[in-house]
């Protein structure tokens, strides 16, 4: 029996992985470098190292905060709570059909309808809300009406993607088990299909919400209504007392949405 | 044997048990929304005259312009991309040892609390209202949306890391420590390779994010595809913002695709 040679030391990986593994990362070395060189050429280094004494400044104006402001700022709260709920709503509306039409399994036509569900969510997904209101604000004018209708075109592909994938899991037994029972296709969804997917929707919902809130306390920088308004306001004459005010409201609102959603999301599931 | 009257008929049980709970909650949710649609003004007259240019938008759609701000939108896309590129990198080194730190399997509990208060305070105000502070700060321009971007990297990633770090199987490193390994050591044979391809494929998700809110962040000066979206608008060219609004998702998806291809390459 020949002796073989063992190697003394373990190595993860072989010498040609290793080479591509650093080969990799000088890669990405040189590219960040890159990006870094590009970006920064129209940088004025003089307003970057000017930083820590202009970040001491709108700091000293900041405070102390303007709380006498709080009243004011109610009405644009309620506002940005409606935003938020109300184009939740919306987007569910038009998020089912979608979902369903994109699910592999629920589809009418796999080579022809789901495609365009597909691209529809896709859409909606890469759109942020912020650029949905600068559009819908040009289109159908500033207010609360554009931002609820943006809010929703956002959550449109969230809330399709994140329920298409929950009906493409579902056991299909129980889908078989209706239709043996005689039951047409509406019956098959409402009875086997739909108690199925109504904690994800549910859940997905709520999670969405949260988000929601969070996106609709800014809207207003576009002029699409709520908080954000008057946050441009603010920042338009330089208060910055008035902006410590809303940021901290802002901070107290997304607290408490996500709080309440963590609580009803653990209710359901 | 006394025989129990069954019913004949079968109705679904109700969502929510308590029936008081379910009639408050339907009556709650029922006046809100009455109260909340009636405060939500809407004039209309404005918005039929906007049906006119909405319609202009969907025919900017058909047919994109992108030749005639070309040279903007290029310069837009670049700063954007490179913006994206850099954030994500510098984002990621900051927040792996943050990560680390605010794992509780393997922090103390003093750099445990620091570590979460970091990512709590990252991940508490969103990018927009973060670039408007550091556009104050730095100027106009990427590098305050570099630095945004880098800020909102953080919170995300090292929330998700810690949690994927407190998840790991202990087996793995109690086996390490046990021939005798330092926590340096614990960490890099124990630890990484239990998280490295979740790692990567956060950080490729993080890069999609990055990208998709480079676009939003310049809306308030902070450089990118964003401030050339805003002028367009502002100048009523709806075409060339169509275009730019193409070449958005089209890169968002062309990120998608190759994250989900890398992140199968990685498993």
């Amino acid at each position: 029996m020949a002796t073989q040679t063992f190697q003394r030391t373990w190595r993860r990986r072989s010498t040609r992985r290793e080479l591509a593994l650093w080969f990799g990362w000088l890669l990405l070395v040189a590219l960040f470098v890159f990006c870094w060189q590009v970006m920064t050429e129209n940088t004025i280094w003089m307003f970057v190292t000017d930083a820590p004494r202009q970040a001491a400044d709108i700091g000293s104006r900041m405070f102390p905060p303007r709380w006498e402001y709080i009243p004011a700022l109610l009405e644009p709260l309620w506002d940005t709570l409606n935003i938020a709920t109300l184009g939740t709503l919306l987007a569910l509306f038009m998020a089912v059909p979608v979902a369903f039409l994109a699910a592999r399994n629920t589809t009418p036509s796999v080579r022809f309808v789901r495609p365009v569900a597909l691209l529809i969510i896709v859409a909606s997904r890469s759109i942020n809300s912020l650029i949905w209101a600068l559009l819908l604000v040009a289109v159908i004018g500033p207010g609360v009406l554009a931002g609820i209708v943006a809010i929703a075109f956002r959550s449109i592909g969230f809330v399709a993607k994140l329920l298409y994938e929950a009906i493409e899991e579902i056991d299909e037994s129980q889908v078989e088990a209706i239709s043996a029972t005689g039951a047409s296709k509406a019956q098959v969804m409402d009875y086997a299909v739909a108690p199925q997917i109504l904690p994800a929707f549910a859940g997905i919902t709520v999670f969405r919400w949260d988000i929601n809130i969070r996106e609709s306390t800014v809207l207003g920088l576009v002029g699409a209504g709520g908080l954000g308004l008057r946050l441009q306001e603010s920042l338009n004459v330089l208060a910055w007392p008035q902006v410590t005010v809303i940021f901290i409201l802002i901070l107290i609102t997304v607290l408490v949405s996500e709080w309440v959603s963590a609580k009803v999301r653990h209710a359901i599931i | 044997m006394t025989a129990k009257a069954h019913p004949r008929t079968w109705s679904r049980p109700p969502l929510i048990q308590r029936t008081w709970l379910r009639w408050s909650l339907y009556g709650g949710a029922l006046i809100y929304l009455a109260l909340a649609t009636a405060s939500v003004e809407v004039n209309w007259l404005r918005v039929w005259e906007g049906l006119d240019r909405g319609l202009r938008f969907v025919q900017g759609f058909l047919v994109p312009d992108f030749t005639s701000r070309w040279g903007d939108i290029l310069q837009g896309m670049e700063e954007s991309l490179t913006m994206t590129v850099t954030a994500t990198v510098v984002g990621v080194l900051i927040s792996v040892p943050i990560g680390i730190g605010a794992a509780r399997n393997i922090a103390p509990l003093p750099i445990y609390a620091v570590c979460r208060a970091i990512v709590a305070l990252s991940r508490s105000f969103q990018e927009i209202i973060v670039a408007i502070l550091f556009v104050a700060m730095f100027g106009f321009g990427p590098f305050a949306g570099f630095l945004t971007l880098s800020f909102a990297t953080i919170g995300f990633l090292a929330k998700l890391l810690a949690e994927d770090i407190e998840d790991i199987d202990e087996s793995q490193v109690e086996a390490i420590r046990a021939t005798g390994a330092g926590w340096w050591q614990v960490v890099a044979y124990g630890i990484q390779p239990q998280v490295m391809p979740r790692l990567i494929g956060l950080s490729l998700y993080r890069l999609d994010i990055n990208f998709r809110e480079s676009a939003v962040i310049g809306i308030v000066g902070a450089g990118g595809i964003g401030a050339t979206l805003n002028t367009a608008m502002d100048r009523y060219e709806y075409d060339s913002a169509a275009a730019i609004l193409i070449l958005i998702i089209l890169i968002v998806m062309a990120a998608e695709y190759l994250s989900g291809f890398v992140r199968k390459w990685v498993q």
